[in-house]
C-alpha cells in the first residue's frame, strides 16, 4: 500500500508541487492549508511522514510540530520541516519542537522525493 | 522521472497576485503608529510566501525585491526597527514592482527595469539606514546541479566511510563548548586512547580537536560524555581533499557530521553554536553555512533518526545522537530564469512602461462565447447518453467472466459524471449577481412609500446557471417590489399591530435536493384568505371556501388578479404575478406561497439548477418508458381496492391520508395499450405542482435517474402534457412529462379518467385533442 504524506503549506503552489511530485513517485498525499488544518487532517489519519512548511497563517509549523508530538500516534512519524530559513537558530528550534529534519526552500522536486525515499522509503 | 514545473507557474502567480493585493489592501491600512502586529505578520507572510514560490520556480527577479522586503518586514515585526512613512511607500512601491514582474512572467508584459532598481535601491537604503545588512539572497536557482542519480549511485562503503583513509584511519575535527582547560586536557588524554590527537584552540578560544583513528564517531562521543553533554558537541569529518580514495568528484562533497546543538543550551550558546560553526566551515573548507549557494540547499536530519530500511543508503551516517548535514550536490530548480531575460529585452530603456500591460491579465479568467459553453454541455449531454448506454449494455455480462470490462466502464461512469459536473460548472454563477442590485431598490421604494425596511440577503453564494440566473431577474424583482409594496405595512401599521417598525424583508437562496430554492419572505401583514376569495368571485374565477391555503394564496397568480386596496405606481395593477408565475414555469420551476394572516409572507420559487439535465424517475406504461422531474414527486404507492373511490362527475380518487386525489390514468391520457388497467394493480405517483396534487396512475417504477433534456418543440411540435424527451440508456426514446398541465388536464378531462378510461378502448383520439 503506498505509503501517505501530510504536506502542509500556505502557499498552494508549492503544496501542489510537492503533492504532484510525490504522488508522481507513487505515495498518497494529504494536504493542508496551515498548522491548524494539518493538525485536524493528521489526527484523521495517522500518516506515514509529514512535510510542513514553517511560516503558515493560524498555526506555524513548529506549533504544529509540538502538538504532533503531543499525539501518541505521532511518536515516532517522521516529520520534516520545509523552511527558506536555514539558520540554526531554525534547525535548533525545529529539533525541540521535535522535527526529524529539514529541507531548506528553494528545492527541486527530485530533492524532495530523495529525502522523502530516505525517510520512509518507497 | 522530471516533473515539469511550468504547470505549477499559473497556480504561483494567482496566488502571487492575491497574496500582493493583500499586502496592499493591508499596507494601505496599516497605523503608522501603532502597527498591528497581526497585520506586520500577514504582509511578512506574504512577502516570505511569494520568494518561496519565486525561488521554487525559478523566477530569480522575484527573489531579490521579496529577500529585502522579508528582511526588513522582519525586523519590523520583531520591533527592531520602527515602521515609518517611507517603509509602506517603499513596500507599496515593491508590490508594483513584483506585481509588474509577475505579469513580465506570465503574459510577457513589460518590465521597467528602471523602476525595479529604483525599488531596490530605496529598500536597501532603508535597510540600511536601520543598520540592517542584506545579505545576498540565499537562494540560487540558475546553476544546474550535480544530478542527485549519481550521490545514489555512490558505493555503500565510500558512503558511509567517506572519510576512510588508505590506512584505515578517519580522521574527525571534534568542536567543544566551552569548557576548562583541566577537562580539556583530560578529554585529549581519554581520546588519546583511541587515537592520534592533535588538539587547538579558535578564534574563540573553544577547543578543537582533530582526532586520526579508526573507531568510530559513537566511540568519541561516549568518551565525551564522560566530561561533557554530547549534545554540545560538533564532529565533523576532516577535509576529503586529503582522502587519496576519494578519487571521484562526487566525493569530494564533504559530509559533516554534527553533533546537534542542545535545545536547553541554545538560548545561551546560541552565538557561540552560531560562530564556531561558520568558523569551523572556514577553517575546513567545507562551506556549510558558506556564502556559496549552493551549500544553503541542503537538507538535514535530526537526532534521533533512523533511515528507513528500504531507504537507499547515502550520505546520511545514523547515530542516534548525531545530526547528520548531507551537503551533496545541490539539485536546483530546472528553470533557466529565460523569461526574466526575455522581459529584460523588451524593455524600452528611459520610460516607464508597466502602466501599459495589457489590461485582461488582471485576472486569469476567459471570456468565451456561451454558444461554445453550450455545445460542449450539449456534447457532454451526448456522452452521458452514450455512457448510460454502455452500462446498460454490459449490465448483462456475467461479472466474473468480463470484470475487468465492467470496471473500466465503472471507472468510465465517474469520469463521465465528474466531467459533466466540471462542464456544468462553467456556466455556475453565485446568485449575488442578481441580489446585489435588490438593496438600493428596497431602499428607494420603501422610502417612497413612507415604509421602514430592513433588507437581508441569506446564502448569496449559492450558484445557479447562467440561464437562470438572467431569468430570475424580473420575476425577482417584481416579486421583491410586490413585498415591499403590499406586503411590509406602513410603520403606523405595524405599531398597532405590535410589531417593530421596521420591516424585514429576507432574500434567501440555497441548495435542496436537487433544486435551488429561492425565497422572497417579508414579516408583513400576510395574505387575507377571505378577501382573495372576495376577489376571485369578483373576477368571476371558480372559487368554492373548501379550497386548501396554497389553492386560494396560488390565486394570487391568475391574470388579472390583484388585490391591493390601493393601485400604486410601484404595483398592484394585477398585472405581473401571472407573468411571474409563467416565467418560472417556463425554466421548470415551481412557485409556492406560504402565509400566514398578520405574520408575513414567504414566497418560494424552487428551481432545477440547470435546464439541461433533469433528476427523473422513469416509469413503464406498456413497453414505453416516461420520465416524471423526481422534484415534484411526493410519493409513490399501490393502492388497496377499497382506497379507489368513483365521485361522480370527478372520475376516479385515491384515498390517501384523510385527501382525495384525482387518478390520471396516463395510458388512457396518451392513449398507450397496457394490460395493466387497474390501480391495484399498478402503481400510483403522487405528484404535486401549483399545489395541487393529484395521482398519476402508470404500470411499473422503472428507476431514478438523471436524464438530458432534448426540445421536443424544437424536434418535433409542442405535445401537450410533455415537456420534452430524453434518450434512454437503450437507446429508446422516452417523454419527460410535464407535470402541471398533466395536473391541469386531469381536472379539465377527469371524465375521461373516471368512467371510460379503465377500458382502455375509449375515443382516445378525440381526448388528446381535447387535452
Amino acid at each position: 500500500m503506498a505509503k501517505t504524506i501530510l504536506a502542509v503549506d500556505d502557499s498552494g503552489s508549492l503544496r501542489q508541487m510537492v503533492a504532484f511530485s510525490l504522488k508522481a513517485a507513487g505515495y498518497d498525499v494529504i494536504q493542508a492549508v496551515d498548522g491548524q488544518d494539518g493538525l485536524t487532517k493528521a489526527t484523521e489519519k495517522t500518516v506515514d511522514l509529514v512535510l510542513t512548511d514553517q511560516n503558515m497563517p493560524i498555526m506555524d509549523g513548529l506549533t504544529l510540530i509540538k502538538h504532533l508530538r503531543g499525539l501518541s500516534s505521532y511518536q515516532k512519524v517522521p516529520i520534516l520541516m520545509l523552511t527558506t530559513e536555514s539558520s540554526d537558530e531554525m534547525k535548533a528550534k525545529g529539533k525541540a519542537a521535535g522535527a526529524n529534519g529539514w529541507l531548506v526552500k528553494p528545492f527541486d522536486p527530485k530533492r524532495l522525493i530523495e529525502v522523502v525515499q530516505k525517510v520512509i522509503g518507497s | 522521472m522530471t516533473i515539469d514545473m511550468s504547470q505549477f507557474y499559473e497556480v504561483f502567480f494567482d496566488e502571487a497576485e492575491e497574496l500582493l493585493a493583500e499586502a496592499e489592501r493591508l499596507l494601505l491600512g496599516i497605523e503608522i503608529d501603532n502597527p498591528d502586529t497581526e497585520e506586520l505578520n500577514a504582509i511578512f507572510r506574504a512577502a516570505h510566501s511569494i520568494k518561496g514560490g519565486a525561488a521554487t520556480f525559478g523566477f530569480i527577479d522575484m527573489t531579490e525585491i521579496t529577500h529585502v522586503l522579508e528582511n526588513l518586514l522582519d525586523k519590523i515585526r520583531k520591533n527592531e526597527m520602527a515602521l515609518t512613512a517611507e517603509h509602506v511607500d517603499a513596500f507599496l512601491a515593491a508590490k508594483d514592482v513584483l506585481k509588474m514582474e509577475v505579469d513580465g512572467h506570465r503574459v510577457a508584459a513589460v518590465v521597467d527595469q528602471e523602476q525595479v532598481a529604483d525599488v531596490k535601491m530605496m529598500l536597501n537604503s532603508l535597510a540600511e539606514a536601520g543598520g540592517l545588512v542584506i545579505k545576498p539572497a540565499n537562494v540560487s536557482i540558475a546553476q544546474k546541479p550535480a544530478p542527485i542519480s549519481i550521490i545514489a549511485a555512490i558505493p555503500e562503503q565510500a558512503l558511509q566511510q567517506p572519510q576512510m583513509r588508505t590506512d584505515g584511519l578517519t580522521q574527525f575535527h571534534i568542536y567543544l563548548p566551552e569548557i576548562s582547560d583541566k577537562d580539556a586536557s583530560n578529554l585529549e588524554e581519554e581520546l588519546g586512547l583511541l587515537g592520534d590527537v592533535v588538539p587547538s584552540k579558535n578564534a574563540h578560544g573553544r577547543y578543537v580537536f582533530v582526532l586520526t583513528t579508526d573507531s568510530s564517531q559513537a566511540d568519541i562521543i561516549s568518551i565525551c560524555s564522560f566530561v561533557l553533554d554530547p549534545d554540545d558537541l560538533i564532529i565533523s569529518l576532516a577535509p576529503v581533499s586529503a582522502t587519496p580514495v576519494s578519487a571521484t568528484p562526487i566525493l569530494a562533497a564533504p559530509v559533516s557530521v554534527v553533533v546537534a546543538v542542545p535545545i536547553a543550551a541554545e538560548k545561551e550558546s546560541e552565538s557561540f553554536n552560531n560562530l564556531s560553526k561558520i568558523k569551523i566551515e572556514e577553517e575546513n573548507g567545507y562551506g556549510l553555512f558558506s556564502e556559496d549557494g549552493n551549500d544553503e540547499e541542503g537538507y538535514g536530519f535530526f537526532a534521533p533518526f533512523r533511515p528507513h530500511p528500504d531507504a537507499v543508503i547515502t550520505a546520511l551516517i545514523g547515530d542516534d545522537t548525531v545530526m547528520t548535514e548531507a551537503n551533496s550536490g545541490v539539485a536546483a530548480v530546472d528553470i533557466v530564469a529565460a523569461q526574466t531575460t526575455g522581459s529584460v529585452e523588451k524593455r524600452i530603456s528611459g520610460r516607464r512602461d508597466s502602466d501599459k500591460a495589457p489590461a485582461n491579465i488582471e485576472t486569469s479568467s476567459i471570456r468565451v462565447g456561451i454558444e461554445k459553453v453550450d455545445q460542449l454541455i450539449n456534447l457532454v449531454g451526448e456522452l452521458v447518453i452514450t455512457q448510460a448506454m454502455i452500462e446498460q449494455r454490459i449490465s448483462h455480462l456475467d461479472p466474473l467472466l468480463h470484470e475487468p470490462l465492467i470496471n473500466s466502464v465503472g471507472q468510465l461512469t465517474r469520469n463521465t459524471r465528474d466531467l459533466q459536473e466540471s462542464v456544468m460548472s462553467i456556466r455556475m454563477m453565485p446568485i449575488d449577481f442578481v441580489f446585489s442590485r435588490f438593496p438600493r431598490m428596497v431602499r428607494d421604494l420603501a422610502a417612497k412609500l413612507g415604509k421602514k425596511v430592513e433588507f437581508v440577503t441569506v446564502g448569496a453564494a449559492t450558484e445557479l446557471d447562467k440561464g437562470l440566473i438572467e431569468r430570475i431577474v424580473d420575476p425577482l424583482t417584481h416579486l421583491v417590489r410586490n413585498s415591499v409594496d403590499h406586503g411590509i405595512e406602513i410603520p403606523e401599521q405595524r405599531r398597532a399591530a405590535g410589531k417593530s417598525e421596521i420591516g424585514v424583508l429576507t432574500l434567501s437562496a440555497a441548495h435542496k435536493g436537487g433544486c435551488i430554492v429561492i425565497e422572497v419572505t417579508d414579516d408583513g401583514a400576510g395574505l387575507n384568505r377571505t378577501k382573495l376569495l372576495d376577489k376571485a368571485a369578483k373576477n368571476g374565477l371558480v372559487v368554492s371556501e373548501n379550497m386548501s391555503d396554497s389553492e386560494v394564496f396560488a390565486l394570487i397568480f391568475a391574470p388579472g388578479f390583484s388585490t391591493a386596496e390601493v393601485v400604486t405606481d410601484v404595483s398592484g395593477r394585477g398585472v405581473g404575478m401571472d407573468v411571474v408565475k409563467r416565467n418560472i414555469s417556463a425554466m421548470n420551476g415551481v412557485v409556492e406561497i406560504r402565509s400566514a394572516l398578520g405574520f408575513g409572507t414567504t414566497i418560494s420559487i424552487a428551481l432545477p439548477l440547470t435546464l439541461a439535465i433533469l433528476d427523473g424517475m422513469s416509469v413503464s406504461l406498456g413497453d414505453s418508458i416516461y420520465v416524471i422531474p423526481l422534484n415534484l414527486i411526493v410519493e409513490t404507492l399501490q393502492p388497496r381496492a377499497e382506497d379507489i373511490k368513483t365521485v361522480t362527475g370527478e372520475g376516479r380518487m385515491v384515498h390517501v391520508r384523510g385527501e382525495y386525489l384525482p387518478i390520471i390514468a396516463l395510458h388512457s391520457l396518451f392513449n398507450q395499450h397496457t394490460d395493466i388497467t387497474d390501480p391495484t394493480l399498478g402503481v400510483l405517483v403522487l405528484v404535486e405542482s401549483d399545489g395541487k396534487k393529484s395521482a398519476l396512475f402508470v404500470d411499473r417504477l422503472v428507476g431514478q435517474q438523471q436524464v438530458v433534456i432534448k426540445s421536443l418543440e424544437t424536434n418535433y411540435r409542442k405535445v401537450p402534457g410533455v415537456s420534452g424527451a430524453t434518450i434512454m440508456g437503450d437507446g429508446c426514446v422516452a417523454l419527460i412529462l410535464d407535470i402541471a398541465a398533466l395536473i391541469q388536464m386531469g381536472q379539465s378531462t377527469n371524465y375521461l379518467t373516471g368512467a371510460m378510461s379503465f377500458t382502455n378502448n375509449a375515443n382516445h383520439t378525440t381526448q388528446s385533442s381535447n387535452a
